[in-house]
């Protein structure tokens, strides 16, 4: 059935492609699937960026946003055309296996560590998130009060946040200081501030949602360990004929431009006084010196 | 690819079973304790509740009747929603400390169930057929006595409205996401796990865990059936 209406949808859109791509405005708009991270949706990137592409390219992009997970799962089954996702490992692994072409660095953000005001683990000034995590770990287990939240999703960011667990030296934390929620980071947000809980966030949601926060504030960030970059892989129509590549690549070409990264590292200044993303795209690193 | 994890997904879930994997049956035990306090809560003060709105007549009663039944459509994210604000720590119930915790789960299912157990209980005690109520009262019973008699006369009607509340609110996930936080070893149920898996992109686990969500329904459903046919049999 599912794969039914894809066919319908391909069709259409083959039909549509017949046009030659100058005659902007009759033809049909071409339709394209984004699937990428709740990150890039709740904070309104995509909305900011995606209609300067249709109206460029006439084309509908239709955006799936789920956790990095799913994203690359929608991809595998070739439901989707592209991922936009930040999971470094799983993105090269979608690509080794063959399900996506190559994945093109695209921008970053950073990941924060954010706390109730109180900080009754001591992490304001610990000496590096390492040791802020370290400190959350062990007055937990001891201490009433210290609590931690996790996205427990399989997530981008809940990836990192098991990987520094485990840089830290503590393995799988467990116990009753401990939650691991299950949810997407807005919701994680908002549960852990009915708990005064201690948690990783991007800096993009936090600062989207800070006012409704009110007890969380940043008691950690700036640490290298807080990197989080986004990848952007067109899936392959090798695996799944049935996918825009062609579009998958103009999309992908759009945002790695240098015009199109300029705009990615003014988005949200306006809003939150600082950029939410950073640009990353090889063309940008060109132009503003790599050196 | 999709069919070969349906397929996947129906020997995880018998695998899942038998393994006696400790986080599912956490998460099963904790879904069958939630569902079923508050069916009981929601039994308790339901029946009645329909039973007494289906035998007697009073001024504004057709306004309680289209209440109750307006409230069995209530949507259970809302009513999560509602409930997650009477007891954020802002709100009027914040004292309670309910919030992502399992009373917090059981107090919201209980909304959800209560209209349904007492719609279909006054429907099924409101249809019982009048002649027999006439007879009864040709006959010389006291009025305590016609009401008793209806409503055994309905057993079968309430029993069905018992089972449908449980359905519901079993199978909801609106509610127990918002109140419950869906977290690990302590308020994740089936439902909830099963919207985790999905968008961890685990469909064959996901399907795994819908598949005994559906299991524990039809022996639910069957062993009160059971029950009632071994009673109806004796008498």
């Amino acid at each position: 059935m599912k794969r039914a209406c894809f066919l319908l949808l391909l069709s259409a859109i083959t039909f549509s492609g017949c046009f030659p791509s100058g005659t902007r405005g009759h033809a049909q708009p071409e339709e394209l699937l984004l699937a990428t991270t709740t990150s890039t949706a709740d904070t309104g990137l995509l909305d900011f960026l995606l209609p300067k592409f249709e109206q460029e390219y006439n084309a509908k992009v239709r955006v799936v946003a789920v956790g990095t997970g799913q994203a690359i799962q929608l991809g595998r089954s070739g439901d989707v055309d592209v991922i936009l996702v930040h999971s470094r490992e799983a993105e090269e692994q979608f690509v080794n296996e063959g399900f996506g072409v190559k994945r093109y660095d695209l921008m970053f953000n950073d990941f924060v560590l954010l706390g109730p005001s109180s900080d009754p683990a001591g992490v304001i000034g610990a000496r590096s998130v390492l040791d802020a995590l370290g400190r959350i770990a062990s007055r937990g287990a001891t201490a009433q009060g210290v609590v931690f939240a996790s996205r427990g999703d399989d997530s981008g960011t809940h990836k990192r946040e098991m990987a520094l667990w485990e840089q830290a030296g503590l393995g799988t934390p467990r116990g009753e200081w401990y939650s691991s929620l299950g949810q997407g980071m807005g919701d994680t947000l908002i549960a852990a501030d009915e708990m005064r809980a201690y948690v990783l966030s991007d800096r993009g949601t936090y600062l989207s949602m800070k006012d409704k926060l009110r007890n969380l504030s940043i008691v950690f960030e700036k640490d290298e360990d807080l990197f989080n970059p986004y990848g952007i892989i067109a899936v392959n129509p090798q695996k799944h004929p049935s996918v825009n590549f062609r579009l998958a690549q103009e999309l992908i070409a759009f945002f790695t431009s240098v015009h199109v990264q300029q705009m990615i590292n003014e988005f949200g200044v306006d809003r939150y006084g600082q950029p939410l993303f950073f640009p990353n795209s090889e063309q940008w690193w060109l132009e503003h010196g790599g050196e | 690819m999709l069919l070969g994890q349906m397929v996947s997904g129906l020997f995880e879930a018998f695998k899942l079973i038998i393994e006696g994997d400790p986080e599912i049956y956490t998460i099963i035990f904790l879904s069958l304790r939630v569902s079923g306090i508050a069916l009981f809560i929601a039994t308790a003060a339901g029946v009645p509740l329909g039973a007494w709105l289906g035998l007697t007549g009073f001024p504004g009663r057709r306004l309680v009747v289209a209440l109750v039944y307006t409230g069995m459509g209530l949507p259970p994210v809302v009513v999560g929603l509602v409930v997650f604000m009477l007891l954020s720590t802002t709100g009027p119930l914040g004292s309670l400390g309910w919030l992502f915790k399992v009373p917090g789960m059981i107090l919201a299912q209980s909304i959800i169930a209560l209209p349904i157990v007492a719609g279909l209980t006054m429907s099924a005690v409101g249809g019982v057929n009048k002649n027999v109520k006439q007879q009864l009262v040709a006959l010389g019973a006291s009025p305590a006595q016609v009401r008793w008699a209806t409503l055994s006369e309905a057993r079968m009607g309430v029993i069905a409205a018992v089972l449908a509340g449980f359905g519901r609110i079993v199978a909801e996930v609106g509610a127990v996401m918002l109140v419950g936080g869906n977290i690990q070893y302590r308020t994740r149920v089936l439902t909830t796990a099963i919207v985790l898996e999905t968008r961890k992109g685990n469909f064959g686990m996901a399907l795994a865990l819908g598949i005994i969500l559906l299991i524990i329904s039809f022996f639910v459903n069957a062993a009160v059936l059971r029950l009632h046919r071994k009673e109806l049999g004796e008498s």
